[in-house]
């Protein structure tokens, strides 16, 4: 099973840029399956779905969704082989973009707005700094040297990873994509790993604190001037 | 050095094959693109920036010199042939003009004395100059597109220019034309503008995606052009005057006999 882990902020246009891939990648018979993970709501499943291919949606509701998606992940190989399909799309909404959903040996995608800014690769973290691909979407909204600075920034963030310009309305950059996908190798779970570790979350906010006094905080604290103690037993 | 662009078509937007199949522009020459809203000008432009090998929606390709340009030729900045002026009217970066156009030129591994270059041409094409201490976001219409035009005639100096509807500019189209389309260039403009049109080699008229057919401007729309620019000046004239707060009196209509 080719595994693709997709990642990229809200509006990004994740799942545009995935339907044009699919729908090339189904001209060329590589059968894929996809689960997406969003936090509240979704409608991408009906999207993916009128295009033919087998969807899951999952909510995670107030865990984070990368998170959710890790926990997930055996299970969703299975239902995507119970599909006969050769390759598992998992597109996840990160939050805090602090986590990267990336395993060592899926193909991890990134998706990137150019709009945001040419500050926002440098923001954005791991799940940039450690994609195989980063798919640099809406260039078209920007003029010719906005878009060449973003796509510096991109690989000032991250060097080696090969970067796609890609439109979601009119699928260029798509088949790129999807050329990516079809040359990625199969995956196996079992001594599989994440390329970065999950943001530190051992304070009494993570399990459910919602009293603001600092009095209430236990676990490892760190202050705004760096300052980190541990307090509790 | 290139001598030559070569189109070759690919499909509308019912997916039908285009009716042309191949346009070649040589070093030199400028092109228009004319057609309908809706009709494919600026998806054209854009397979042409992207140097397309039938990866676009309209599975065009696009040769440099008869051959098919490399990766690194397509994607890297600094070797990147071609020079595009979108329709975009303004900037979104959050940055101060200076710092913008320094990060620019190093993108495109040009000296960073462009920067005070840029600024200087794009004043030349705009009423209200433009400081290097402005920010992007707050530059009007007419300067972001003045500016948009200058950084790419310095800092996008490349042999392959592509112009989207600089009539839209609110800025004096024809210096930004000649400023643009320099010596020995292959030039592409997308046009509305009868004036700018007429004043092309060629014409690629699009429609519904496709490329319709190709017209080589006329000896007798050759001198149409030359009267339609003298009626333009007078109209630029007027807008000047109109927009200093003059009051227009009397016009001058030697020389436009039509």
């Amino acid at each position: 099973m080719r595994m693709i882990i997709v990642a990229g902020t809200p509006g990004s246009g994740k799942t545009a840029v995935l339907i044009h891939a699919l729908r090339s990648l189904k001209e060329r018979d590589l059968k894929s399956s996809v689960v997406k993970i969003d936090c509240l709501y979704t409608d991408d499943g009906k999207k993916f779905e009128s295009i033919g291919i087998p969807t899951k949606v999952g909510l995670s509701m107030d865990m984070c969704p990368d998170h959710f998606a890790i926990y997930n992940i055996e299970d969703m190989i299975e239902w995507a082989q119970e599909n006969d399909s050769e390759c598992l799309i998992v597109e996840t909404a990160g939050l805090c973009h602090r986590c990267a959903p990336y395993t060592l040996n899926s193909l991890g995608v990134c998706v990137i707005d150019a709009t945001s800014g040419p500050n926002t690769p440098l923001k954005v973290g791991p799940f940039l700094s450690t994609a195989d691909i980063a798919v640099i979407t809406k260039g078209d909204m920007i003029s010719q040297a906005e878009r060449e600075i973003f796509r510096e920034r991109v690989l000032e963030v991250n060097p080696k990873c090969k970067v796609i310009d890609a439109n979601g309305l009119s699928g260029q950059g798509c088949m790129e994509l999807a050329e990516e996908i079809y040359q990625t190798e199969e995956v196996s779970l079992e001594e599989e790993k994440l390329r970065h570790s999950a943001p530190l979350a051992v304070c009494t906010l993570c399990v459910g604190e919602t009293k603001v006094n600092k009095k209430h905080h236990r676990g490892i604290l760190r202050k705004i001037d760096g300052f980190q103690t541990y307090k509790g037993e | 050095m290139i001598d030559k662009v070569t189109v070759l078509g690919g499909y509308n937007k019912q997916g039908e094959e285009e009716p042309v199949k191949k346009v070649v522009i040589k070093k030199g020459e400028i092109v228009g693109v004319v057609g309908p809203t809706g009709s494919g000008k600026s998806s054209l432009i854009g397979d042409i920036e992207q140097l397309a090998q039938k990866d676009t929606f309209s599975k065009r390709k696009i040769l440099v010199n008869d051959e098919k340009p490399s990766y690194d030729d397509r994607t890297n900045p600094r070797k990147k042939m071609v020079a595009q002026l979108s329709q975009n009217m303004n900037f979104l970066a959050d940055m101060e003009v200076g710092d913008f156009l320094n990060l620019h030129a190093k993108c495109r591994g040009a000296s960073s004395k462009c920067a005070d270059a840029v600024i200087k041409l794009a004043n030349t094409l705009t009423g209200e100059p433009i400081k290097k201490e402005h920010e992007l976001t707050i530059l009007s219409g007419g300067q972001s597109r003045a500016l948009m035009v200058a950084d790419v005639a310095i800092i996008s100096d490349s042999p392959i220019v592509l112009i989207d509807e600089i009539e839209n500019a609110g800025i004096r189209k024809h210096d930004a034309l000649n400023v643009l389309s320099g010596h020995g260039k292959i030039v592409m403009v997308v046009t509305h503008d009868p004036v700018l049109a007429l004043m092309t080699d060629r014409r690629i008229v699009m429609r519904s995606g496709g490329m319709e057919k190709v017209i080589s401007t006329t000896e007798s729309e050759k001198t149409i052009s030359k009267k339609l620019n003298r009626i333009d000046d007078l109209l630029l004239n007027l807008r000047d005057k109109v927009r200093n707060g003059d009051v227009i009196e009397d016009i001058n209509m030697d020389g436009v006999n039509l």
